[in-house]
């Protein structure tokens, strides 16, 4: 079995970092689900960046949010750096995911779940119960109180987010995955699968 | 339901004709001006720049007006929990005290609390102008030339570009998911419960990722076929010579932030601008 | 085969290939050789092993995909194991399928200059090279037009010229018709073919559509199944040697009716262009062959089920997409709707299906106004089927996936088990009710978003291009299946390019052009009809050429013979089959 470096920035890599950027940017325009607390959502978008991470890896997953986090906030004019800089640490950390977990080889189980749920909520907290908070305080001098108030609230949405999306999306997409190579000859694609 | 990244304003304006990579330059100093200053009037100064360029870009009011109604209510939120929840974060930060009138409870109006309130608003509004300036006067042809010219690597940059080219693309197959789930009759509306809004989110999301999975398997086989990544660098077909108008502009946005460092340092001797001592 | 006294460019030697994944090789004892200049066509059913043969030959095997390769392969003198895909990408150019995929750049120029970039060349002479390749293919006046602004045959013709730039030995062109409508596609295969007259390159097809193809001539067609060469001569030998239904590849239309004519074919008649083929015996037993043929008569006299009445929309409110677009669709149809890119035919079905809302004119089901009805309701009586399975498909199992329409609405679990056991026995997919949907082939998945339709009992269908990149098989097959749909009263419209479907399967076809309908007629009418063919981008048939060559004084009424005799053949393999 090939190693799997992280680190890796090939064609196909860079190519997911775009598709993934476009994907975040267009569902965190169009698909937000709220929650049974008022004007709190669920932003599926995060989401898709764990599962990229899941998939590619942390450049992926890094550069996919850190573009589609500039790019939506220059078009509505929410440059704030503090939380851009945070939604790249909490991407990079979501990657670590590519490592640990076999989505590819359809092996994605319990042990699995598991671990995905561990990185995603490591890198949520840092990122937003840490990160953000300390930057919006550096950058911005926002009251402390406010910070991580909102920190609290962005950090949590995004946990389950990602931990009841993320983990959907893994477990559909490694359903596509077991039965290939196992089932003999395709009677369609059969030549372009590899 | 669309919207255009980049609905280009073709208008032949100086800010069009700058080189991108002095454009980007410009746009990052200005921005960290904003950021690290906390001086009401170096900011002030940077808005009254940002709404003149504002003003020669062309861009016009109703390409923006949804936008600006937005940020002006985030604003106002921003402003009404800070008080809400820090009201002495003025005085803690400037040390002194003076009071305009006293509200309710721990609720007191003060003279550095206002100061810092709206120096705090005025920092937001003032980077706003200045990436919608950008992005709207900016040829996405040049954006990745001009970020791999100000050092980022050739890989990176390139991926901002290919997000711009297949964003309309992805963007039309969301909604012929979308479409074609509702003729189902999937229900976008808000009386569902948390579960089943989760599943209808993911009866669109599955299918829209699936297709783009397969998409990045086209896409970098293309790319590969055409010898991307053979070299450690690679050159831009829509790059463009920096000419003497666009060093000017570096120059002088250069000095405003050394100016507003130079303010910081020296003459406040912090990133506040204290009136009260 | 081609004698050639020169050194072979492409060499085969007992050549093999199994991916990982598989569980058998994909390619097994390749004998080929291909000699510098020649045109050559790969043909073959999907599966073959015909892409395969390509991803060897361009370097993604095994650059890209992995696997067990055994035997040699030499390309230009070189080992194929020992290069690089950037060596290769300079030998061999690569023209996908899919043209949007390949379409890296933001405007046509980026996209040309896409590997001079790569090789780090100086911007100016970039521009230079740029424009002279663009010139090659016609593009040079659309250098700054971005990829959606263009239609599918200029992003073709800007990929040509991107990989022409690097002046590469070979080219070769993987399913280059795939995606093109008829009209684009005899363009494609004409420019292909004048750049390899006034290029010396080595040229290689890969396509399906022998006929479309040879609208131009090739040296030699090389025949790939199951993994092997099963025939590789020239074109006038293949056409006469019955190899080409037994491997899942249709054979020239014209030539099908020489064949049912009893004509019997020889290479000397020169078969492989119904403009050159001697016809000297022919054509009294094509006439006599008219003669017997059975037509069919039966007329639909149903009354309508969906009628658009002078229906107007934009999208800007300046441009009209549609101009008072009227046409009736009667009970138990089977219909084309056919057009150009931007004719119209999109915009329509979304009109029908609730997702957009005419600006004026009616349309009508079963003689009610559908105006107030919602996306939801209307789905109840049309059930509309998109082009790409995948981009309907949600769940991971079928029976889910099939049942997601009535799980929607509230059906109690039963009575949906029931529907959606119906629905899969319908669509013949009862045995794979468990299965993830992964496992299945493109026309099972089809299948699959046609059953979650059905439970929904809808009293028309609309497809769109349901048979878009499909081989010959997998067309008849889905088709086959669409045809019994609508022999059990099901009411089927297909907006479509493709001119075989319209010709075999719909009675009626409907044309579409610049939002208004120039034609609502008979299929042997619309595609012999010169003007028609013309405005919608479509291509006459070789059926009206050999009446012509075979002076049959009415091409229409041939072509409507040809259909009618297809159709009772069908129908009696049909009852063979039951």
């Amino acid at each position: 079995m090939e190693q799997k470096k992280l680190f890796t920035f090939s064609t196909r890599i860079l190519v997911a970092t775009a598709l993934g950027a476009a994907l975040f940017f267009i569902l965190n325009t169009f698909v937000r689900i709220p929650t049974p607390v008022p004007a709190t959502y669920i932003m599926p978008s995060w989401a898709i960046a764990a599962f990229f991470g899941a998939l590619f890896g942390p450049i992926t997953s890094a550069l996919m949010t850190l573009i589609a986090v500039i790019l939506s906030g220059a078009i509505d004019g929410g440059m704030w750096w503090s939380w851009i800089i945070a939604g790249g640490v909490a991407g990079f950390i979501y990657g670590f995911a590519f490592k640990f977990v076999n989505v590819n080889r359809g092996e994605f189980k319990l042990k699995g779940i598991l671990i995905f749920n561990a990185i995603q909520i490591a890198g949520n907290v840092i990122a937003w119960f840490v990160v953000a908070p300390v930057l919006d305080i550096l950058i911005y001098a926002e009251p402390v109180e406010l910070v991580f108030l909102q920190g609290a609230v962005a950090g949590l949405t995004n946990i389950i987010g990602c931990a009841v999306i993320g983990t959907l999306l893994l477990l559909a997409y490694s359903a596509t995955r077991s039965k290939e190579g196992s089932l003999k000859k395709d009677t369609d694609n059969a030549d372009k699968q590899a | 339901m669309k919207i255009n990244l980049f609905t280009q304003s073709r208008e032949d304006t100086f800010l069009r004709r700058m080189s991108g990579v002095a454009k980007l330059v410009c746009f990052l100093l200005l921005t960290f001006t904003v950021m690290l200053s906390y001086d009401i009037r170096v900011i002030a100064f940077t808005i009254i720049l940002s709404f003149v360029m504002f003003h020669i870009s062309k861009v016009t009011w109703r390409q923006i007006r949804v936008i600006a109604c937005i940020l002006l209510l985030f604003l106002l939120l921003n402003a009404l929990f800070t008080f809400l929840l820090a009201p002495e974060q003025g005085v803690k930060i400037y040390g002194s005290r003076h009071e305009i009138f006293h509200i309710a409870g721990r609720y007191t109006l003060t003279q550095e609390q206002l100061l810092y309130m709206s120096s705090k608003l005025l920092k937001y509004v003032a980077v706003a102008p200045l990436g919608l300036i950008f992005f709207l006067c900016t040829d996405p042809s040049e954006l990745a030339a001009s970020l791999n010219g100000i050092g980022m690597p050739y890989k990176g940059a390139y991926a901002v570009s290919l997000t711009l080219r297949y964003f309309p693309d992805l963007q039309r197959d969301y909604n012929n998911i979308s479409m074609s789930q509702q003729a189902r009759g999937l229900e976008m509306s808000k009386k569902a419960g948390f579960a089943s809004r989760v599943k209808n989110a993911l009866a669109i999301i599955v299918p829209l990722i699936f297709s783009t999975l397969e998409r990045i398997e086209v896409i970098s086989n293309a790319m590969d076929l055409r010898a991307f990544g053979k070299h450690k660098k690679r050159t831009w077909y829509s790059a463009r010579k920096i000419s003497r108008q666009d060093i000017l502009a570096i120059a002088v946005t250069a000095l405003i932030f050394a100016v507003s460092l130079y303010i910081t340092f020296f003459i406040n001797h912090s990133r506040f601008y204290d009136p009260f001592a | 085969m081609q004698e050639n006294d020169r050194e072979p460019i492409i060499v085969f030697d007992n050549f093999g290939f199994q991916y990982f994944s598989q569980a058998e090789p994909t390619l097994a004892g390749i004998d080929l050789k291909i000699y510098p200049g020649e045109k050559a066509l790969i043909v073959g059913p999907s599966g073959s092993g015909k892409s395969t043969l390509g991803h060897c030959l361009n370097g993604l095997i095994p650059f890209a995909y992995k696997g067990k390769q055994t035997g040699t392969l030499t390309i230009a003198g070189a080992c194929s194991q020992e290069q690089t895909i950037f060596d290769r990408s300079k030998v061999v150019g690569t023209v996908l399928q899919d043209s949007d995929g390949q379409f890296v750049g933001l405007t046509v120029g980026e996209d040309i200059a896409f590997a001079l970039e790569n090789d780090c060349m100086a911007t100016p002479e970039m521009h230079r090279r740029v424009e002279q390749a663009a010139a090659m293919v016609d593009m040079d006046s659309h250098l700054k037009n971005s990829p959606n602004e263009l239609s599918g045959g200029q992003k073709q013709r800007t990929a040509l010229a991107g990989v022409m730039i690097d002046d590469v030995q070979i080219l070769l062109f993987d399913e280059p018709l795939a995606n093109l409508d008829p009209a684009t596609g005899k363009t494609a295969i004409e420019i292909i073919d004048n750049i390899h007259r006034d290029t010396d390159k080595t040229v290689i097809i890969i396509e399906h559509r022998l006929e479309d193809v040879l609208h131009r001539p090739v040296d030699r067609v090389i025949v790939v199944d199951d993994g092997r060469i099963v025939a590789d001569m020239t074109p006038d030998e293949l056409l006469c040697a019955g190899v080409l239904r037994a491997h899942g590849i249709r054979e020239p239309l014209y030539v099908t009716a020489l064949k049912y004519a009893g004509v019997s074919l020889t290479p000397d008649m020169r078969p492989s262009h119904v403009e050159s083929i001697d016809l000297t015996d022919a054509d009294t037993k094509l006439r006599r062959w008219l003669t017997t043929v059975q037509r069919d008569t039966a007329v639909n006299q149903n009354p309508p089920v969906l009628s658009v009445e002078d229906v107007s929309f934009s999208y800007d409110g300046k441009r009209d997409v549609l101009k008072d677009v009227s046409f009736e669709i009667r009970q138990g149809e089977m219909v084309s709707i056919v057009g150009r890119n931007g004719a119209g035919k999109t915009t329509i079905t979304q009109l029908m299906c609730g997702f957009e809302t005419e600006h004026s004119g009616i349309i009508r089901y079963q003689g009610e106004d559908i105006a107030p009805h919602s996306i939801r309701e209307r789905a109840e009586y049309l059930g509309l089927v998109m082009q790409n399975p995948n981009q309907m498909i949600s769940e991971a199992m079928i029976a889910d996936e099939v049942g997601l329409g009535l799980k929607l609405r509230g059906i109690p679990s039963e009575e949906r088990a029931e529907r959606v056991n119906t629905a899969l026995r319908v669509c013949d997919l009862s045995p794979y009710r468990s299965w993830p949907i992964a496992a299945l082939s493109f026309g099972q998945k089809k299948r699959v978003t046609i059953a979650s339709m059905l439970t929904l009992n809808p009293k028309v269908l609309i497809l769109d291009e349901p048979t878009a990149g499909q081989d010959f098989r997998h067309y008849t097959e889905i088709m086959r299946f669409l045809a019994r749909l609508n022999e059990d009263g099901l009411t089927v419209v297909l907006i479509t390019h493709d001119m075989h479907l319209m010709l075999e399967y719909t009675p009626r076809a409907i044309v579409l052009s610049d939002g208004e309908v120039i034609a609502d007629a008979p299929a042997s009418e619309v595609l012999t009809d010169a003007g028609v063919i013309e405005r919608a981008n479509l291509k006459e048939t070789s059926l009206y050429t050999l009446t012509q060559r075979a002076h049959i004084e009415s091409g229409t009424d041939f072509v409507q013979s040809f259909i009618d005799h297809e159709k009772w053949l069908r129908s009696r393999s049909d009852d063979g089959d039951g």
